[in-house]
C-alpha cells in the first residue's frame, strides 16, 4: 500500500445532522482508503452510517440537517471539503461518479435514457450533441444492453429494472471516472439479475481500472466483488480488512457475529447464532464502545471507553481485546469460538 | 417417500390460478390478464415447513395470498383442515381464519399505529372469542414473553419499537389465537441479518413449542435453506421443482433452481463455485413464453421446450420437476 496508489483517503471524518437541538453523529470519526483499481466494501447493518459516509466523499449530504463536521476526503492527494462548489461539481459525476440502489429514483422518467447518458458527457468532456449520443449508444452497448440504438430512445419506464441499473452503470461510467461509489447497486434486484450486474461491474473495472467504493449489507455480495473492506458500526470503522482475512479470520466481535448470523445455503445450521440485542439508535448510543452491550465478551472497560482502530495482524480492529488492557485470554482466537467461520 | 404421505395434508392445493384482469380502453373492458399463478398443485403436512420461492413476479407472494383468501383465486381448490376454502363466504372464512394466519413483510405497515401492543395482541382472542376476556391480559403478557418481549411494553405504541421487535409483535399477535398454519410472507426480509437470526430462531423455537406449520414465503434461499423442510421453487406463475432441503441444495434438478442456487453470492471464501449466469429478464406473466416458461432463458433450451409444457415429474431423490430435458 504505498502513498501514490491511494486515490481516496478518508481521515477522522465526521458528519453530524441536527434536528430539533439535537446532534446526531451518524459518521463519527471515520478512516479508510481505497487504492487505484480496488475495491472497497463498506458493510453493515442500517444506521451504521455506511451511506452516509458515501454520500459525504460526494458531498451531497442535505445540508441542513446534515454537515460535515470535521476530518478529510482526500482525493488524489486534494482535500475536497476545502473545495468550492463549482471545482466539486467538475469532479462529481467526472472523477468520481456513483450508483443508487433504486434505479428508477435515479433516471428522469422523461428523459430518454440516451439523452440522460450524453448529458453527462456534454457536460463533462465538452461534446456536441450528436457525438455525446453516438458515445451514450457506445456505453449502452459495453454494459451488455441489447439494440442500444433502440433503447437509447426510450424511457426509463419501458425498461426492467436490470436494465435501469444497466443504464445508471453506464452513466456513471460514462466519462471514465477514477472512483465509483456504488451504493446498495444490486439491493433491489432478483439474484438472478444481481448474477449478472456484479459480473459486469468486475468486467469493467477491469476495462476502466476504476477503484471501486461498494457499500453493501450482503456478505455474500463482498465476498464476491471487493478486495478490501470497512465493517462499521454505530458510525465508527469496526474493521478495516482484507475480504480473505475477514472470513477466515474476523476480528472483531460484531463482524463475527455478523458472519455467523447469515443463514447459508453451503450447510445445514440447526439454530443460527444471531446477536443479541438492537443496534443503538444514533442518538443514544451507549458510552464506550457502542457494540458492548451486544458483546458476548464485554468487559468492563468495554463500558467505559472507546477502543482505537488500532492494526492487529497486518489488518485494522477497534476492540479492547487486541491491547493490553484486556483482562485474561482472547476469546476469538480461540478455535472453537470462530467455528462456522471460512474454513 | 415418508410417513407423511399417508397423512391427510393439513393444507392441499389444487390446480390453484390467480389472474388479474387489466382494464383497457374507454369503457374499462378487461382487455387482457396478469396470470400471477397458474395452475399450482402442493400439500403441507401438519408441523413441517414449506417454503416458496423464487424471484420477484413469480407467483410466490400472490399463492400465499390466495391460500389466505386475501384475494379471490380465479380457479383451483384449497382444502385447509379438509375444507375447501375457494368456495367459502367471507362469514365461512372468519370461521377459518383462527386457523391460518399470517405474518408479513413489513412490521412497520402491519401494525396499527394507534393501538397499544397489548390491544395489537388481544384483538384476535376478543374477535374469535377464543380466551376468556379475564385470562387475555394474561394471556398477552404469555405471548410477549414467549416472543421475547418484557411484560412491560403493553402499554407502549408500536412506533417505539425497532423492525425485529415489531416483527416479535406482530408474532405475538398471530400466536394469540392459536393457529394451525402461518404463512410467513418474507417475514424476516426487511430486517438487518443480526435481527434476522434472532426472529428465525425463534419462529423455529415457536414451532416446536406450538406445533406450528409454516408456509414460508421468501426470496433468500439461505433463509429458506434454515428454516425448511421442503421447498418448492417457482417461476413465472408455475411450479418448477418441488423438492426436501436437503436434495434440492444439494443435488438441484431444474435448470432454474440450478441457475438460481448458483447466482447467490456466498459469505465466503472457501470455494467460488461455477456461476450460471442467465440471459435476460424474467418475462412479463401477461404474456408467458409458449411451452416451458423458462426456455427464453434456459442454457439447455431445445426446439420442443418452445412447444410443450412439461408436466411434474417424479426424480430419483423423490423431488418433483418440470423439465423434460434433464
Amino acid at each position: 500500500m504505498t502513498e501514490q496508489e491511494k486515490i481516496l483517503d478518508v481521515k477522522d471524518l465526521k458528519t453530524y445532522f441536527y434536528v430539533d437541538d439535537e446532534e446526531i453523529p451518524a459518521v463519527d470519526g471515520v478512516d479508510f482508503s481505497i487504492n487505484k483499481g480496488e475495491t472497497l466494501g463498506i458493510v453493515g447493518e442500517s444506521g451504521c452510517g455506511k451511506s452516509i459516509t458515501s454520500l459525504s466523499v460526494m458531498q451531497l449530504v442535505p445540508n441542513p440537517p446534515g454537515k460535515i463536521v470535521g476530518g478529510e476526503i482526500n482525493f488524489k492527494g486534494e482535500n475536497l471539503l476545502q473545495k468550492t462548489e463549482d471545482e466539486l461539481r467538475k469532479i462529481r459525476g467526472n472523477e468520481i461518479s456513483m450508483i443508487f440502489q433504486e434505479p428508477m429514483t435515479s433516471l428522469n422518467p422523461v428523459y430518454t435514457v440516451g439523452e440522460q447518458i450524453a448529458e453527462a458527457i456534454r457536460i463533462h468532456q465538452k461534446k456536441g450533441r450528436k457525438e455525446a449520443f453516438k458515445q451514450a449508444v457506445k456505453m449502452l452497448e459495453l454494459v451488455g444492453i441489447p439494440s442500444p440504438e433502440e433503447r437509447a430512445k426510450q424511457e426509463p419506464h419501458q425498461l426492467s429494472g436490470g436494465m435501469r441499473q444497466r443504464v445508471v452503470i453506464a452513466m456513471a461510467l460514462a466519462c471514465n471516472p477514477e472512483l465509483l461509489i456504488a451504493d446498495e447497486p444490486t439491493t433491489a434486484l432478483d439474484v438472478t439479475i444481481q448474477a449478472q450486474i456484479l459480473d459486469l461491474l468486475k468486467e469493467l473495472q477491469k476495462e476502466f481500472n476504476s477503484a471501486i467504493m461498494f457499500i453493501t449489507h450482503d456478505l455474500g455480495v463482498v465476498a464476491d466483488t471487493c478486495d478490501k473492506v470497512v465493517v462499521m458500526y454505530a458510525g465508527k470503522v469496526v474493521e478495516h480488512t482484507d475480504v480473505d482475512s475477514l472470513f477466515e479470520s474476523p476480528k472483531h466481535p460484531y463482524t463475527r457475529g455478523l458472519l455467523n448470523s447469515i443463514p447459508r445455503i453451503d450447510e445445514d445450521q440447526e439454530e443460527l447464532e444471531a446477536i443479541d440485542g438492537n443496534v443503538p439508535s444514533p442518538t443514544n448510543r451507549p458510552k464506550g464502545c457502542a457494540f458492548a452491550p451486544r458483546c458476548p465478551f464485554a468487559q468492563e472497560i468495554c463500558h467505559e471507553k472507546t477502543p482505537d482502530l488500532e492494526e492487529v495482524d497486518q489488518v485494522k480492529a477497534r476492540c479492547w481485546i487486541y491491547t493490553d488492557q484486556w483482562q485474561g485470554e482472547n476469546p476469538i482466537e480461540e478455535g472453537g469460538e470462530v467455528a462456522n467461520v471460512g474454513s | 417417500m415418508s410417513v407423511a404421505e399417508l397423512e391427510q395434508p393439513l393444507l392441499d392445493v389444487r390446480n390453484l390460478r390467480q389472474y388479474f384482469d387489466i382494464k383497457g380502453g374507454v369503457l374499462g373492458r378487461t382487455v387482457n390478464h396478469v396470470k400471477a399463478v397458474d395452475g399450482v398443485d402442493f400439500q403441507i403436512y401438519e408441523g413441517e415447513t414449506v417454503s416458496i420461492v423464487g424471484e420477484s413476479g413469480c407467483g410466490k407472494s400472490t399463492t400465499g395470498r390466495a391460500i389466505l383468501r386475501l384475494d379471490d383465486p380465479t380457479s383451483g381448490e384449497i382444502h385447509f383442515n379438509g375444507r375447501d376454502l375457494a368456495g367459502l363466504s367471507k362469514r365461512q372464512m372468519r370461521d377459518v381464519r383462527k386457523d391460518l394466519q399470517v405474518i408479513f413483510q413489513d412490521p412497520f405497515a402491519s401494525l396499527n399505529p394507534r393501538q397499544t401492543v397489548g390491544r395489537i395482541i388481544e384483538e384476535g382472542m376478543s374477535i374469535l372469542n377464543s380466551v376468556p376476556k379475564e385470562k387475555r391480559k394474561e394471556r398477552t403478557i404469555e405471548l410477549l414473553e414467549q416472543v421475547g418481549l418484557n411484560a412491560d411494553v403493553v402499554d407502549r405504541y408500536p412506533h417505539e419499537f425497532s423492525g425485529g421487535q415489531r416483527q416479535r409483535i406482530g408474532i405475538a399477535r398471530t400466536l394469540a389465537i392459536n393457529p394451525k398454519l402461518i404463512v410467513c410472507d418474507e417475514a424476516v426480509s426487511a430486517l438487518d441479518v443480526s435481527v434476522q437470526a434472532q426472529v428465525l430462531n425463534l419462529l423455529k423455537r415457536l414451532q416446536r413449542e406450538y406445533n406450528l406449520t409454516y408456509l414460508f414465503i421468501s426470496h433468500d434461499l439461505g433463509v429458506v435453506r434454515h428454516i425448511s423442510d421442503r421447498i418448492i421453487v417457482m417461476y413465472l406463475g408455475k411450479i418448477v421443482e418441488v423438492a426436501d432441503k436437503k436434495t434440492l441444495f444439494e443435488n438441484p434438478k431444474h435448470p432454474y433452481t440450478k441457475a438460481l442456487l448458483s447466482a447467490i453470492p456466498e459469505p465466503t471464501r472457501k470455494k467460488q463455485k461455477e456461476r450460471i449466469v442467465l440471459q435476460g429478464d424474467v418475462p412479463s406473466p401477461i404474456s408467458p413464453p409458449s411451452g416451458c416458461r423458462f426456455h427464453t432463458r434456459c442454457p439447455l433450451a431445445q426446439e420442443s421446450c418452445k412447444v410443450k409444457e412439461p408436466e411434474l415429474r417424479r426424480g430419483e431423490d423423490g423431488q418433483l420437476y418440470a423439465c423434460d430435458v434433464v
